[in-house]
């Protein structure tokens, strides 16, 4: 079947009969054409999205505190709500099962000074692990670990716009900084896909920022990442109990909406993966509908061109064609047809989108392309397609009897 | 070579059937030049059908070449087709694309045979029919006795023991049938068994037996006297 005869035979046929070919290429082609471009776009669409949310952990919470609006206990409302070392011990250990990680925080704008360089930048004392709640990445060194928060020691992790900032070309790791009149080191560099403000913060060990500045146990703010295996309504009813718990603590009524505030990436997150599952299901609908367009158009071509061919297969019946010579002939031709044109498509699809991919971003469409794992299997599909609707009329046509096909003038 | 004993052979029409052929019997040796004759609706291209293995009949024997044929499916058909018997027909039946030279080597391609094998032996053929000029040619550049030619060469090819020729000359001028005879007489006096289907008188009596067929019976069979003018 795969002998050098018999394509010899299907590619004179394919080369002497241009236009049957050309037509029935130019449906497949088409086809994955159409596929690659709507996938490829939707795939944008996904990516877009994706990129929005993953500036941050996607299962962050953060728990800040206000003063209250309304009196509650006997308790005047306008009062501050000033969390403590305290509460960060209570949440911890009580929900030590809900949670991935959890740092307090305190931040303060300082002055920093490097040589003759010095600018503003937002200094934040945290704990280890809360890069994971920035989703920032260390370029250059590390990040704080337990022991820099157990020691208070005087280093900092700065953003890469911070290094730029005041050390231009050169590596600031190792370096030291001066800040508000402390001098510390530059153990690691970072960058951050939230951008250029995300880059000009500057971590420091909690401890130690807590012990300069004012010197008590005040904590501004929690940062945390839920446990991941809690699914998106378990880290929603969760971060609602803390809520309670921590009003409940701090004497705030429990319709009080601005002295203790919780938010929760979660609900975002539902809202954005029902939005991605929606787009899914669009894509799905879209490229299955191009699909079976493509199947009906090539099964329409093989009908046509085994009938147009149907007086050269008697001939080849009556000089000795055996059914099964005559059924893979025109399998085989129509395979190759649908398998060269699919490429064909899907290379004019592929280009099209990496040309016109920086143009799309405006649209919300970011590096539209499609995996080779899809395409391929759409290519499959067709080759199917091309397969099945090639073999019933050819399968139809060995059939017939030569005397009734070469009738057929 | 060809024998046939009580042959029938009937066509479903709805409920009915026509029965065309109504018991014949015909005992072709090897090497003869028969032409069936008769006029349309005689049966004669049913019978061609049935001894070209085109279609199958319903009752009585069939014996190609000493085998009885019978329980003939597709493949098999075309394998003894391809082994046994070439065929010219009326409307020549070349394939468009092809040239005049791989028309004529198809069938060895069928048979198997490897490509630079089988063309050589069609350019032999497409020389024996004078047309070896010809040979890159596509039939639509030829004439219509030059066609015939291409495809008495094909017939010829597979080195079959019968050719079947179904009105070989019905297309074609008083000139070129007669050239087209020619060939064929030629083809038997090299020991081919010829057998044509003709309704015309002139190319009948330049065969050596002529079998008259009328409603699916022979009404007569008799040898000619034709002299050979060589």
């Amino acid at each position: 079947m795969f002998d050098l005869d018999s394509w010899r035979e299907i590619f004179q046929s394919i080369s002497k009969n241009k236009l049957r070919s050309i037509l029935s290429g130019f449906t497949v082609a088409f086809a994955i054409l159409l596929f690659t471009l709507l996938f490829g776009i939707g795939n944008g669409l996904q990516n877009t999205f994706k990129n929005e949310f993953a500036k941050d952990a996607i299962n962050s919470i953060y728990i800040w505190s206000n003063k209250t609006t309304k009196p509650y206990k006997g308790k005047q409302s306008g009062r501050q709500i000033q969390f403590k070392n305290e509460d960060f011990e209570y949440i911890r250990e009580k929900y030590f099962d809900k949670i991935q990680m959890i740092s307090p925080r305190i931040q303060r704008t300082v002055e920093v000074v490097y040589k003759n360089e010095q600018d503003n930048y937002t200094l934040r004392g945290v704990y280890p692990k809360y890069d994971f709640l920035e989703s920032a990445q260390v370029t250059e060194g590390r990040f704080l670990n337990i022991r820099d928060v157990k020691q208070r020691s005087k280093i900092v992790i700065i953003g890469k716009m911070v290094e730029k900032d005041l050390f231009g070309q050169l590596s600031a790791y190792g370096k030291e900084l001066n800040i508000g009149g402390i001098i510390y080191k530059v153990i690691g560099v970072f960058s951050d896909p939230g951008g250029d403000s995300d880059e000009r913060f500057i971590y420091t060990p909690f401890t130690t920022m807590q012990q300069i500045y004012g010197n008590n146990d005040h904590v501004d703010e929690f940062g945390m990442t839920y446990n991941p295996k809690l699914s998106i309504n378990e880290a929603i009813q969760f971060s609602d109990k803390l809520l309670k718990d921590l009003k409940q603590k701090h004497d705030v009524a429990p319709n009080d909406q601005r002295g203790i505030r919780v938010r929760n990436y979660a609900s975002d997150n539902q809202e954005v993966s029902g939005m991605m599952v929606g787009l899914g299901i669009l894509i799905f609908i879209i490229g299955i509908g191009t699909l079976i367009a493509g199947v009906v158009g090539i099964s329409n071509i093989m009908v046509y061109i085994v009938k147009e061919r149907t007086k050269e297969l008697g001939i080849r019946k009556a000089v000795g064609a055996t059914p099964k010579k005559i059924i893979s002939m025109i399998m085989l031709e129509s395979v190759f047809i649908t398998a060269l044109s699919g490429y064909i498509g899907l290379t004019i699809g592929v280009g099209i989108l990496k040309l016109a991919g920086p143009t799309l971003k405006k649209y919300f469409i970011l590096n539209p392309g499609v995996s080779t794992s899809v395409v391929v299997g759409a290519t499959m599909i067709l080759i199917l397609a091309g397969i099945i609707a090639g073999y019933l009329p050819a399968k139809r046509a060995a059939r017939i009897k030569p005397i009734v096909a070469l009738r057929a003038d | 070579m060809i024998r046939i004993e009580n042959l029938h052979k009937s066509y479903p029409i709805g409920k009915d059937s026509l029965h065309v052929l109504k018991g014949l019997n015909l005992h072709i040796k090897e090497g003869e030049f028969v032409s069936i004759m008769g006029s349309s609706g005689s049966g004669k291209s049913t019978l061609l059908n049935i001894v070209g293995l085109l279609d199958t009949h319903n009752e009585g024997n069939y014996f190609l070449n000493g085998e009885l044929i019978e329980d003939l499916n597709e493949t098999k058909a075309a394998l003894l087709r391809n082994k046994f018997l070439g065929f010219v027909f009326q409307s020549f039946n070349l394939i468009s694309y092809k040239t005049a030279l791989e028309n004529v080597a198809l069938p060895l391609y069928y048979k198997g045979i490897a490509r630079k094998e089988r063309l050589k032996i069609a350019l032999d053929y497409l020389e024996k029919v004078g047309l070896k000029d010809w040979a890159n040619h596509l039939p639509n550049e030829l004439s219509g006795g030059q066609k015939q030619r291409v495809a008495i060469a094909r017939a010829l090819a597979t080195k079959p023991k019968v050719v079947l020729a179904d009105e070989p000359t019905g297309a074609l001028d008083s000139t070129t049938t007669d050239s087209v005879m020619d060939l064929l007489k030629e083809i038997n006096d090299e020991g081919m068994t010829v057998f044509v289907i003709t309704h015309e008188e002139e190319v009948a009596e330049q065969t050596k037996r002529i079998v008259r067929l009328k409603d699916g019976v022979i009404i007569s069979d008799e040898y000619t006297a034709t002299l050979k003018t060589v």
